[in-house]
């Protein structure tokens, strides 16, 4: 729909359990991302922040309340539309990198492409462009076990970008990463959402990965505990 | 994109090839048993039907006594019954037409010595038709001559496990052996014709005309046996009602009267054997396709462990845009294929062990490509049938559950 936000959050509830056991992890959020934000929703953990990106991700679903994305109420759609929703729109990177083993990084990328059905000639060569695009050249033919946590990571963001998706939904994806491979992830990502005008949704809850993002959100108790702009980007060096 | 999806699974059989191997070792052995059941079944049941036919085809075997009804031979008058004499058969020979050979014979267990080796053979008294009623052949020599026959000569034919023993692969013709204490020229060896299905050796016999066997080994008249084979103007069911009116009217049994002979067709115990045989055989095909249901039951088991083991892989799939047909076709897919892969070698193990069974029981390797055929889809089918709880199960599962799971 022209002119709806990317993301919207209307009173957006999620209840887990039942009667004294009955738990509120989020408990009515509005929210608004536009397209092309980079966004990092930070929290301790029970705060509400993983089940805000799983919704966002549309892996979820609201307990009450609307979660539009691209102005279609996706809270309402049953399991096979959201993961169409998911295969066209969605790329995901998580913590894990959550590759399939033994299976080729070249593979792994092709992956989300064969349940769009993309012929396999088209397939191979746009996974080839997805991971030059993330630096991995010559490495193409590598099992998960043959790479770096690093390398690892850029084949997940290959295999999130190969769609051209418009969101990306990123779940801690520094936390396995030391220091230095967690800035070249980072500055990646921000390359990703400058050049390529990727709408970039990232939960961490490191405070200088948080940086990277334009605009960080806090939860705190299923509820916005702040939404602040960030103004001095940290620039890739 | 299904050949895409046999591939992957093709892939995943490779990967688990121990536990692959062990699963498919149910619907192996399940379609070998089937497959060897059935065609070494089959080889049975035509080795009992060309038994039959060597015995001779067309052929209707007359024996004194009531005929063997359902109670089977026997009754009251099983030790007095009238016996057959060459006034039947003289009676048949002139009367009975549709006739392609009328032989008579009577036998007898009876040791036969050659030097100093010695054997008890099955000795046939008959005459030259019993060839031909019997499809018998020479492998050499001669018959005997009407001559011979006439006169009750001192010669006979013999089978191939009489020369085995007395002249081992020399040549039988001419040489003199002693049959119940007289002596007899062998003029012919009888081509070998092997064991029957009954386990019966058809090559240990020696054949004499039949007055010689009255004469000298019998010590009576009478006659055992009359064959009559059919020729092929008449159907052997016909030429049974001829042969009997022939013979009721010989033996002058009052047409209230029963029959005091028996009549045994050939043709319908050749049926008969066969179509029992074949029965068997469904039987223990169905009892060996048991073993093809534990096999997919099989299945089913390693499909649920592989699901449940898989269970990230699938939720990285459902998360990047895998919908629930995706999950199930994949393992719907792994399953027929393993269990078809199954299939196959089953089909190869259950052929080579009706091809030893064939050589081992000398009965002919019959196999039926409609049972391979059968075998191959239904193979398949259970992988489908057994795969598709377990497929069901991972495609139903929540992608946030299954990618946390560890």
């Amino acid at each position: 729909m022209a002119g709806s936000p990317l993301i919207r959050f209307d009173k957006v509830r999620k209840t887990y359990g039942e009667g004294e056991a009955q738990v509120h992890a989020l408990a009515g959020v509005d929210l608004v991302i536009e397209t092309g934000e980079f966004v990092s929703i930070m929290g301790p953990s029970g705060s509400g922040k993983s089940t805000a990106m799983n919704i966002i991700g549309c892996l979820d679903t609201p307990t009450s309340g609307t979660y539009s994305f691209k102005g279609v109420d996706a809270g309402r759609l049953d399991r096979n539309r959201r993961a169409l929703l998911r295969n066209r729109y969605i790329g995901f990177v998580f913590q894990g990198y959550n590759l399939l083993a033994r299976t080729t990084a070249a593979e792994n990328v092709e992956l989300p492409l064969i349940y769009r059905g993309v012929p396999a000639g088209h397939r191979r060569s746009l996974a080839m462009q997805a991971l030059a695009e993330v630096g991995l050249q010559g490495r193409e033919h590598h099992t998960p076990a043959e790479l770096s946590g690093g390398q690892q990571q850029r084949v997940a963001i290959a295999r999130a970008i190969v769609t051209r998706p418009t969101l990306l939904v990123a779940d801690e994806p520094t936390g396995n990463l030391d220091t230095a491979r967690s800035h070249e992830i980072m500055e990646l990502m921000t390359r990703l959402n400058e050049e390529q005008g990727l709408t970039i949704v990232m939960v961490t809850h490191e405070a200088d990965i948080a940086a990277y993002a334009r605009r960080t959100i806090h939860f705190l108790d299923g509820n916005l505990a702040a939404d602040l702009r960030n103004e001095v980007r940290r620039m890739a060096s | 994109m299904i050949w895409e999806t046999v591939r992957l699974a093709l892939r995943s059989v490779r990967r688990n090839a121990l536990r692959s191997f062990l699963t498919l070792l149910g619907i192996v052995i399940g379609v070998a048993a089937v497959i060897a059941m059935l065609t070494i079944g089959s080889g049975t049941t035509e080795k009992v039907k060309s038994d039959i036919a060597q015995l001779g085809s067309n052929l209707l075997v007359v024996h004194p006594g009531r005929p063997a009804g359902p109670g089977g031979p026997g009754g009251a008058d099983w030790g007095q019954r009238r016996k057959l004499g060459a006034k039947e058969f003289d009676a048949l020979s002139t009367r009975l037409t549709g006739a392609r050979a009328i032989s008579a014979a009577s036998q007898k267990q009876v040791r036969v010595i050659y030097g100093t080796e010695s054997t008890s053979v099955s000795v046939t008294g008959t005459d030259s038709a019993f060839l031909e009623a019997r499809n018998w052949t020479l492998a050499s020599g001669r018959p005997f001559t009407e001559q011979e026959s006439r006169s009750g000569a001192g010669v006979c034919l013999i089978g191939e496990t009489v020369r085995q023993q007395f002249f081992g692969s020399g040549d039988p013709d001419g040489e003199l052996i002693r049959v119940n204490r007289s002596t007899c020229k062998v003029i012919g060896l009888l081509q070998a014709k092997g064991y029957t299905g009954f386990g019966q050796d058809q090559d240990n016999v020696v054949l004499m005309p039949l007055l010689t066997y009255q004469r000298r080994i019998a010590g009576n008249r009478n006659i055992d046996n009359i064959y009559v084979s059919a020729d092929d103007s008449v159907s052997t069911s016909e030429l049974q009602t001829r042969l009997e009116n022939i013979l009721r009217d010989v033996r002058r049994i009052p047409p209230d009267g029963e029959d005091d002979f028996g009549v045994r067709d050939m043709t319908q115990i050749a049926d008969t054997m066969a179509s029992a045989s074949a029965t068997m055989t469904g039987m223990l095909g169905a009892v060996a396709g048991v073993s093809l249901l534990v096999g997919g039951i099989g299945i089913m088991n390693i499909m649920l462990v592989s699901v449940t083991e898989r269970t990230r892989e699938i939720g990285i799939r459902l998360a990047i845009g895998a919908q629930e047909k995706h999950i199930l076709i994949q393992f719907l897919v792994e399953a027929t294929v393993l269990s078809l892969l199954g299939g196959i070698i089953g089909i190869l193990l259950g052929l080579s062990l009706a091809g030893g069974a064939a050589i081992a029981l000398s009965i002919p390797f019959a196999p039926n490509p409609a049972v391979v055929l059968l075998a191959v889809g239904f193979s398949a089918l259970i992988g489908m049938v057994f795969g598709f709880f377990p497929a069901l199960r991972g495609a139903r599962l929540d992608p946030i559950d299954a990618l946390r799971h560890e």
